[in-house]
């Protein structure tokens, strides 16, 4: 009942390609946008941004990247935290070498640089395939993060290899360093993940990203239909990277602040941004979000509930967490292997037919 | 089915979820604690953390809390990640009407995440010994206190008391000295002041880092039989230690010339290697065992009633003492802010000034019940590391315990400073602070 | 010269502290085509249950007053791992059969969870020295005599190791289920139609590498104590794992020395001229150059694609 398109006919080629073509799509999404940009900046505080929103944000943005390449181009990675890596010391690179360019313009280039990164190590992949390729990418996450650790150039020779993000404006505002308000950093968050969902949507739909899909479902067949692997791949990995890339700038940013290449960088980044796009869903744009939202928040609210409302003592609430969490993992993959976003497409048929199934 | 299944599961989740109600109290004292009981590093954690809470659960049992006021410790699990002590952060930052009194944030990379977030929030961190050195700069950093002693002023010691066994500073001419360290910001920490000093004294340097977690480490020590170094130094931290431990031991470099930084030298870390590990060296700020009143007091006022933080017969552990002093030295300043801004109702910025007048002398360490347990501390406002003296602790083997090996020595001043002065310089370049004046 | 040979010796001695916990992923995969992410985390578990039964501070020695020599420990622990596969059939694979590898992949993760929670929930997290009596130090009278340094824990894995490969190989050849297993590993479905149970060989392949995860858990847990890092040394196998192939046992112990030996000589040799700690990503670039020329790993079956 509530999900049902009778009536909605279209009268142009242009609608019927469009996103979003549903009304009642249209509604919640155009809901969802409203609230995010108008009224949670009103309510947001210093918890919910650095804690929730922020942080979910910051994996929407990496799980989409992950996507791009994972999802619809089907090249598993494990190298998500040395690109993110790249990201965020491209952008302390650039801006603190050139402290009045400006913050956006900064890091969309970081999000270049490391999609030439990307390229490079996705070089392999043109012939290594599935899980050799899986450990193989772990050979850049590995090598990324030694030499940012390494190398005194990197970190501006401070003693500890550490980064710390100066403060930055943006149209005013200032959306790095400690005195940024949690409004203006959320807004900037959001709008970059905006976009940049946008855009990946219309590339996964478009010529690439069928070429994308096509080397997914079948590289060889994909190839005798006249689609170039070495394109393709390398498209997407430099792709994907790019918004990796633009991830981790965000991440080191304006969202931790400060960094050091073996932990905020190390190899369970990787594993964490594959859970998100695993438990959100393969190759689907909105299962990046309800994934970053699901790994993301699910630990936090388990803690909330266990320790606040029940007592817990901290470390055995931990320990219950990371079961449960795990528990959650595999309940879902049960009750629907493709993820959260399959999940959110049944209940819609479930909502079309609702009060009446036949 | 399935879907109904899921449906119904989450139904029972939502139900459960307790609806927590804030209730006014009386005021309180708000001291959070982003402890690690989980995760690679949690053997260290725990102790750190039974020993930190014990300390403030006495108080409260045996005075009241401080000056009468409860004191609130909240622990907030990080497994000693960054992220997590974000979340942690910001949940217990506003807590209470005082808002959170003091940090102790337990790693280096929280530290880190700190330093700029709660100088701006006004609350102070106490990160005692570890996080970023330079911080010992009050000028630059008015909310960051790191006494009693940094890694620097810990590395310059350890070139000391090599020199002292060498038969003077002068024959460090030559000497070979090995670096192992995990390879991380904590690590790297003392390699900028080992290069000054060998620049100074003429020792030979050699670094060696080891990947976190650091189990397996054959090519460091392979490396350490080919170089033969006269002494080795190890900044090391969880598992590393104790194999570290054990591949010394196994290639026979001698336990007495192996040097670890007080976060190498736990019963932890030489326990798994037995009888080899007797005479491995440490540093060290505080004595080990649990002959001291407040240990009397602590196992009469929390354990007795059974509210120990951890087992009865591991207080005293080095690690424990460690979260112990740290509690002690906290609740000192805040005893300090309350005395001179003459209220009960203190806030961040009330103990910040408490931290920079503190003043733990042998005569209040005698009246808190620890005598002889550390040295005496003095804080000023340019001055946040004190005095910067350490010791060096060995392990008995066979009595299963830690002893002094030496007097507390005090750290070479001339190139720690230095050291201190450029970087605190940098971060202030970078993040725009103009430094203020101390009076 | 003696010293790159005392850097070799010691690499490949590494190297199959490598295999050992390789060994456990391989059996799996090649029966079931999961890569089991739970592998360390079933070291880890095996190591605590094990401690457990042979140490005077853990549950069994509080509820029956006495502990377990170690021979009866590890029958114990080996009781344990075979409950612990069969659970794994009973609530999860059962209900994923068929599902994408990945998805499988995954499920072992929130697997590898559980397990992480659970033995830190039973056990606690301390350091538990692990001691069964197991040699450890230099071999004396190379080191003496010879300046030549070997340890002895690292020869008595190798030893292991050989064994645990030929007692897997005459399991795998000469007995009835190795058949069945084996028969698995080609094809499932045809497997099926001879009337293998495909659940019952999983429980089987699944507590056999939960064998071999305990004798990686002792061989590791020995050198550093019980402790929550043992988990990690999954990621020690991986490199290995893509050389040798994800199918082949002997690629797993072969891998493991390449790798073994590849990464201590370029740590040593190499490591102080581009700067230290290098074995870690060196593992992988060794293996992916290797790759280069065999996408399936040196001993991996090899991969036909038909459209």
């Amino acid at each position: 009942m509530f999900y049902r398109e009778a009536g909605q006919f279209k009268t142009s080629y242009r609608a019927d390609q469009g996103i979003l073509t549903i009304v009642q799509d249209r509604f919640v999404i155009g809901a969802f946008a409203f609230v995010a940009f108008c009224v949670v900046p009103f309510f947001i505080n210093d918890y919910w941004a650095n804690a929730i929103l922020i942080h979910v944000l910051v994996y929407v943005l990496a799980a989409l990247g992950l996507n791009i390449l994972t999802g619809y181009c089907g090249q598993v990675s494990l190298g998500t935290g040395g690109f993110m890596a790249v990201g965020a010391y491209a952008s302390y690179k650039l801006i603190t070498a050139f402290p009045e360019m400006n913050f956006i313009v900064a890091i969309l280039m970081s999000g270049g640089i490391t999609a030439a990164v990307g390229v490079v190590f996705g070089l392999p992949s043109l012939r290594i395939k599935g899980f050799y390729l899986a450990v193989a990418t772990l050979a850049a996450q590995f090598f990324l993060v030694w030499v940012f650790n390494k190398f005194g150039w990197f970190f501006n020779y401070s003693p500890t290899g550490m980064i710390v993000s100066p403060p930055r404006e943006v149209f005013g505002f200032l959306v790095t360093g400690p005195q940024a308000s949690p409004e203006a950093r959320y807004l900037f968050c959001l709008s970059f993940v905006v976009v940049f969902a946008l855009a990946a949507k219309n590339i996964v739909r478009g010529r690439v990203g069928r070429s994308w899909m096509a080397i997914r479902d079948m590289d060889i067949a994909a190839e005798l239909i006249g689609i170039r692997p070495l394109e393709a791949k390398l498209t997407a990995f430099a792709v994907s990277s790019f918004y990796i890339g633009v991830a981790g700038a965000l991440y080191f940013n304006v969202w931790l602040g400060s960094a050091e290449p073996t932990e905020a960088f190390d190899i369970n980044q990787s594993f964490f941004v594959l859970f998100i796009i695993i438990i959100g869903g393969l190759g689907s744009i909105l299962g990046s979000f309800l994934g970053a939202a699901f790994m993301v928040l699910v630990p936090i609210t388990l803690k909330t509930v266990m320790v606040d409302g029940f007592g817990f003592a901290v470390g055995a609430a931990k320990h219950a967490e990371v079961m449960l969490l795990g528990t959650l993992i595999i309940l879902f993959l049960i009750v629907e292997p493709h993820g959260l976003a399959r999940l959110w497409q049944i209940l819609k048929e479930k909502l079309r037919r609702w009060p009446f199934p036949y | 089915m399935r879907l109904k299944l899921l449906t119904k599961v989450l139904a029972v989740a939502a139900i459960a979820f307790p609806l927590t109600t804030a209730v006014a109290d009386a005021y309180e004292l708000v001291i959070p604690a982003t402890v690690y009981r989980t995760g690679p590093y949690a053997p260290n954690g725990i102790p750190f953390a039974n020993g930190y809470g014990d300390y403030y659960r006495m108080l409260n049992e045996r005075d009241g809390g401080i000056e009468g006021v409860k004191i609130k410790y909240l622990e907030c699990e990080t497994a000693y990640n960054t992220k997590q002590g974000v979340e942690c952060y910001e949940n217990t930052k506003g807590e209470g009407p005082s808002g959170a009194l003091a940090y102790q944030p337990l790693s280096t990379g929280i530290t880190y995440q700190l330093i700029p977030k709660a100088s701006a929030d006004k609350i102070p961190v106490f990160s005692m010994g570890y996080g970023r050195t330079s911080a010992a700069n009050g000028k630059v950093f008015p909310y960051i206190f790191n006494f009693p002693a940094t890694y620097w002023d810990q590395a310059s010691v350890f070139v000391k008391y090599i020199g002292e066994k060498e038969g003077g500073m002068d024959k460090l001419k030559g000497k070979k000295i090995a670096l192992v360290y995990h390879n991380s910001a904590y690590g790297k920490e003392p390699i900028r002041t080992l290069e000054e000093l060998s620049k100074k004294h003429g020792f030979d340097l050699q670094l060696l880092a080891v990947d976190h977690p650091g189990q397996e480490q054959k090519a460091t020590w392979l490396q350490v039989r080919r170089k033969k170094p006269d002494w080795v130094m190890m900044w090391g931290w969880g598992v590393m230690n104790q194999v570290a431990i054990k591949e010394a031991a196994s290639i026979r470099f001698p336990m007495d010339r192996f040097i670890g930084v007080w976060w190498s030298g736990s019963e932890n870390d030489v326990l798994p290697a037995g009888e080899a590990a007797h005479g491995y060296l440490s540093g060290a700020f505080h004595a080990a065992g649990d002959n001291f009143r407040a240990h009397d007091d602590i196992k009469r006022h929390v354990y007795d009633k059974g509210n120990g933080g951890g087992d009865r017969d591991r207080i005293g552990e080095v690690l424990y003492n460690r979260g112990l002093v740290a509690a002690m030295w906290t609740a000192e300043a805040i005893r300090t802010a309350m005395r001179i801004h003459n209220t009960k109702e203190v806030t961040g910025e009330h103990v910040r000034d408490g931290f920079e007048a503190l003043n733990v002398d042998a005569k209040r360490l005698a009246v808190l019940g620890l005598e002889g347990f550390t040295y005496p501390v003095k804080i000023t406002c340019e001055n946040h590391q004190g005095p910067g003296k350490v010791a060096l602790q060995q392990w008995d083997a066979k009595e299963k315990k830690w002893n002094f090996a030496s007097d507390f020595y005090t750290p070479d001043a001339d190139v720690v400073g230095k050291l201190i002065a450029e970087d605190s310089a940098n971060y202030a370049a970078e993040n725009n602070i103009t430094p203020r004046t101390c009076n | 010269m003696l010293f790159l040979l005392e850097t070799v010796v010691s690499g490949l001695l590494a190297g199959v502290m490598y295999s050992l916990v390789a060994l456990g992923f391989v059996l799996i995969f090649k029966a079931s085509g999961i890569f089991n992410f739970a592998q360390g985390v079933f070291a880890l578990f095996a190591g605590l249950a094990l401690y457990d039964f042979i140490a005077d501070d853990g549950w069994f020695y509080h509820m029956f007053g006495f502990v377990l020599p170690v021979w009866a420990g590890i029958i114990a622990t080996m009781g344990v791992m075979i409950i612990v596969a069969w659970l794994v059939e009973f609530l999860v694979l059962r209900h994923l059969v068929n599902q994408e590898p990945i998805i499988l992949f995954m499920s072992t993760i929130g697997l590898a969870y559980f397990l992480e929670g659970l033995g830190d929930t039973l056990f606690g997290s301390d350091v538990k020295p692990l001691d069964i009596g197991l040699p450890h130090g230099a071999v004396d009278f190379l080191l003496d005599d010879y300046n030549f340094y070997v340890e002895k824990l690292e020869i008595v894995a190798a030893v292991v190791a050989a064994v645990l490969v030929v007692v897997l190989a005459v399991f795998f050849q000469k007995t009835r289920i190795g058949r069945a297993l084996r028969a698995v590993a080609d094809d499932h479905q045809a497997a099926l139609s001879v009337g293998i149970s495909l659940r019952t060989i999983w429980v089987i392949v699944w507590s056999v590498s939960g064998f071999v995860a305990l004798v990686a858990g002792i061989m590791w847990g020995s050198k550093s104590g019980i402790q929550f890092s043992l988990s990690l040394i999954a990621l020690k196998a991986l490199p290995v794992l893509i050389l040798g192939g994800f199918t082949s046992v002997p690629g797993a112990i072969i891998g493991g020395l390449i790798i073994g030996v590849g990464e201590k000589v370029a740590e040593v040799y190499a490591g102080p001229f581009v700067g230290s700690a290098i074995e870690n990503w060196f593992a992988y670039m060794l293996a992916l150059a290797f790759l280069l020329f065999r996408p399936q790993g040196l001993f991996g079956e090899k991969i036909i694609e038909r459209v």
